[in-house]
């Protein structure tokens, strides 16, 4: 059962989508959220509608995922329409009901955030679907790296944010280890109140804790045997070059953003 | 000087959560000599200091008294630590805890990164050292998803990239099955073989030491004895005392020879004792 | 009356997905009362799933396991009691130590099962011995123990629980030889002394040779062979071919036998190979 969660939610594959370089993704994920913000009707939006679905097409991901991706913020999206439904009182009423009051910009507007909300989640998703962890952790670093100027260590965090995703499988499988072995010695996890259960979870918390630590010394001292001395004087194997499919997804994304603008900007 | 040369080492550990703190004198004079190329196996019970030991070679602990010196380099002096760390690479027990990266070629390439290697430098020698250890066709692959083995092959890699004189391993196949320690013991005589890398192998297992040139016993924080596999092995008795085994064919011309036979108390493989047991059965049976 | 047994077992991991595996293929087997078993076999043969079946850690895909006469998965209400029926100590079982004594860690077992303090107290004392901890270690935290003794710990919160059947996957990995034997040794002293079921999982041939009187050979998930040890020994040539080392005098004698030395019998331990030179040594 623990063993079903996936971390990152990572999909292999050749599309174009995942083919462009990281750094290149995150800043066109960044500058497609800019355009579902400056899309201010429901005609702009249908443009940003328009390009999550067809780079979801593209990218080749299982389309049901787009609905997964949805699922977890299902109630923020329910409370969003419901708060604009209800509480938006300019233009004609549509329904009125002792202190009930429609009108049709508050529908307009309920549906409008609803899908905005919802093309911010599903393109943003699509970034860790067409990603691998390790890239993104990279393209972090690399485009946080002027911070080093003014001391952020970015390094030690894109650093630590590796070794988590290194050992999350790790301790995945401890967790499975030890709970077997804490049942086979008769304890009750599944049954009983929240507090019983809460507390049956000490055994398995307690050494899980401790093999961490364990991990982590002997981590850190395998490190320094591989001479790790902090980001200075490091070099990466892997250069992230910028090629022409990065190119073309800027270019693509651009169409896309001065549709938008001429559509609820200039026209 | 020899390459590796530990002169009265010793070595304490502080417990400072006792009070008043207590003080656990784990090398208590260790003198000892490695030559470039050699293959020396050092065995020991666990608590015994081996493991300490291991760790004075390339400096992560440093000398209470005495001193080590690796290619002439003293552990004691900062600026000597990362040349100390590229010639002597180290390889620990537990394969999960040694790997850094998510995929197994940025795992190799973690030290010549820290090292500050050119970018096509590093693939050509990530490359090299995964072919070397036979892992390059996993090079893709997520370090979590492979075998006891094939991890502690990755770790060795991740060692080899550095191209250092010097592997020491610290029992490096106690978390594998047999099949796992085969694959390791295999890559750790080609290396020294093929590559001429200079390789000391911690453990406990007996088969293991006895594949050594020379093999290091290590009680109590000294050192009992240090000869080739033969002679160490032959003392069963001695061994035996130590908390430590011998190969189950040495045991027996062992014990053959002590009950006055003609046998050489000098047999640690297979094929010695199949031709000694032979020659004895052979004359009795015509 | 067979203590396990199992009808046409099957256990497949990741059914329905590209990664499906199976891990227990159609194992009939029954073990009795008062064996000590050796369980032998690759990594990935199927060993440690199907000794997760015998306490109901896992479920069967397909077939039945039987405890003491009793079908498990009938009843979800029956498995907690099976638990305390089949004792299972897994590799490295020192890493599941959590309570602030040993003490308390050997009565986690004990107390889950309801047992009152009296008996708890008595038990713990008796499992102390048994494992070869002192008193004084007792109140000690687990985690201020060498390896060998957070081990034995362990151990004894499981036969704590004084089950019918002990089960242990490695229980000497990652030990020193000294530590090897005596773990094994206050084994094979805890099944001459309680008479109860033992299976022992390793991948040491001389370990299992030295102790065991019954082996259960596990190959690609299904079941090998389950017979006498000197029977099993015997099939030496079959277990190499599966890639399952075989003690080192094993091959020596075998060796010799094909070189054309008559020898009567197999031999799998030193003591016995001594015994055998001995005899053909003096004899004619």
């Amino acid at each position: 059962m623990i063993k079903d969660i996936t971390i990152g939610q990572y999909f292999p594959g050749t599309s174009p989508v995942h083919r462009i370089d990281a750094r290149a993704k995150i800043l066109l994920t960044i500058a497609f959220i800019v355009m579902l913000f400056i899309a201010d009707d429901i005609r702009g939006l249908c443009v940003g509608l328009a390009f999550t679905f067809i780079t979801f097409i593209i990218s080749r991901i299982p389309l049901k995922m787009m609905w997964k991706s949805l699922k977890t913020i299902l109630v923020i999206l329910i409370i969003t329409s419901l708060l604009n439904l209800f509480f938006v009182h300019t233009g004609e009423p549509v329904f009125e009901w002792k202190f009930i009051k429609i009108t049709d910009n508050g529908i307009q507007t309920a549906v409008f955030m609803v899908v905005r909300i919802a093309c911010l989640i599903i393109g943003t998703s699509l970034l860790t679907y067409t990603t691998s962890p390790i890239d993104l952790t990279d393209a972090i670093e690399r485009l946080l790296s002027p911070l080093k100027k003014i001391k952020v260590p970015v390094h030690e965090l894109a650093m630590m944010m590796t070794i988590a995703l290194r050992f999350i499988p790790t301790l995945i499988e401890e967790t499975d280890k030890i709970m077997s072995a804490q049942k086979a010695r008769g304890a009750d996890m599944e049954t009983g109140s929240i507090i019983k259960r809460a507390k049956a979870l000490i055994p398995v918390l307690i050494p899980l804790f401790v093999s961490s630590f364990r991990h982590a010394e002997e981590l850190a001292l395998a490190m320094e045997c591989r001479c790790y001395h902090g980001g200075e004087g490091r070099t990466r194997m892997k250069q992230l070059h910028l090629k022409l499919i990065d190119l073309w997804g800027t270019i693509y994304l651009a169409v896309f953003m001065a549709a938008v603008i001429v559509i609820n900007h200039i026209w | 000087m020899s390459y590796i040369h530990i002169k009265g080492l010793e070595f304490s550990y502080i417990n400072e959560a006792e009070e008043p703190p207590v003080k656990n004198t784990v090398l208590k004079g260790i003198d000892l000599d490695i030559e470039k190329g050699e293959f020396v196996a050092v065995l020991g019970h666990n608590g015994s200091g081996k493991s300490t030991l291991a760790k004075c070679i390339n400096a992560i602990n440093l000398p209470e008294k005495g001193e080590v010196m690796v290619d002439g380099l003293d552990t004691i002096r900062e600026e000597n630590l990362l040349p100390i760390r590229k010639r002597v690479g180290m390889v620990f027990q537990n394969p999960d805890n040694q790997i850094v990266a998510t995929i197994v070629e940025e795992d190799v390439a973690f030290a010549l990164e820290n090292l500050g290697v050119e970018p096509g430098e590093i693939r050509r020698r990530v490359d090299e050292a995964l072919k070397t250890v036979g892992m390059y066709e996993y090079r893709m692959h997520a370090p979590h998803k492979l075998s006891g083995g094939q991890k502690q092959r990755v770790a060795i890699a991740g060692i080899i990239a550095m191209q250092p004189d010097c592997i020491v391993l610290d029992e490096p196949t106690a978390m594998l099955d047999p099949h796992g320690r085969n694959e390791v013991m295999k890559t750790i005589k080609m290396l020294n073989k093929e590559q001429g890398v200079t390789i000391v192998l911690i453990t406990h297992y007996m088969e293991e030491a006895a594949q050594a040139e020379r093999v290091v016993v290590i009680d109590g924080g000294e050192k009992i004895m240090d000869n080739v596999p033969q002679k160490v092995f032959s003392q069963v008795d001695v061994m035996r005392n130590l908390g430590l085994d011998v190969p189950q064919v040495t045991e027996i011309a062992d014990f053959l020879k002590k009950q006055g036979y003609d046998i050489s108390d000098e047999i640690i493989t297979e094929d010695e004792c199949v031709q000694a047991l032979y020659g004895l059965l052979k004359g009795k049976q015509e | 009356m067979a203590i396990i047994k199992t009808q046409d077992l099957t256990y497949i991991y990741g059914e329905g997905t590209p990664f499906r595996k199976v891990a227990v293929d159609n194992v009939d087997l029954e073990i009795e009362q008062g064996e000590m078993v050796g369980i032998i076999g690759h990594t990935g043969s199927g060993k440690s799933t199907l000794i997760q079946h015998f306490n109901g850690l896992m479920k069967p895909t397909k077939g039945e396991v039987y405890i003491d006469g009793e079908k498990l998965w009938d009843d979800k209400a029956k498995l907690r009691p099976v638990r305390f029926k089949v004792g299972l100590v897994f590799q490295y079982p020192e890493y599941q130590l959590f309570e602030e004594t040993c003490y308390k860690d050997i009565a986690f077992g004990p107390k889950n099962m309801g047992l009152d303090n009296k008996e708890i107290d008595k038990r713990i004392k008796e499992t102390a011995r048994m494992v070869g901890l002192t008193p004084d270690l007792l109140d000690k935290s687990p985690f201020e123990l060498s390896g060998g003794q957070k081990r034995r710990v362990a151990i004894a919160g499981v036969m704590a629980m004084e089950p019918k059947v002990l089960i242990l996957d490695e229980p000497a990995s990652g030990l020193d030889p000294k530590g090897r034997e005596q773990i094994l040794g206050l084994i094979k002293e805890y099944h001459q002394e309680k008479k109860n079921t033992v299976l022992i999982v390793s991948h040491s041939m001389e370990d299992i040779a030295k102790n065991v009187s019954k082996i259960l050979v596990m190959n690609k998930a299904k079941l090998y062979c389950y017979d006498d040890t000197v029977k099993v020994f015997h099939r030496a040539a079959e277990l190499e071919e599966m890639g399952l080392a075989v003690p080192q005098i094993t091959r020596v004698f075998n060796r010799l036998k094909s070189m054309g030395i008559k020898i009567d019998d197999d031999v799998y331990t030193t003591k016995y190979a001594k015994e055998l030179l001995l005899k053909m040594l003096k004899g004619k």
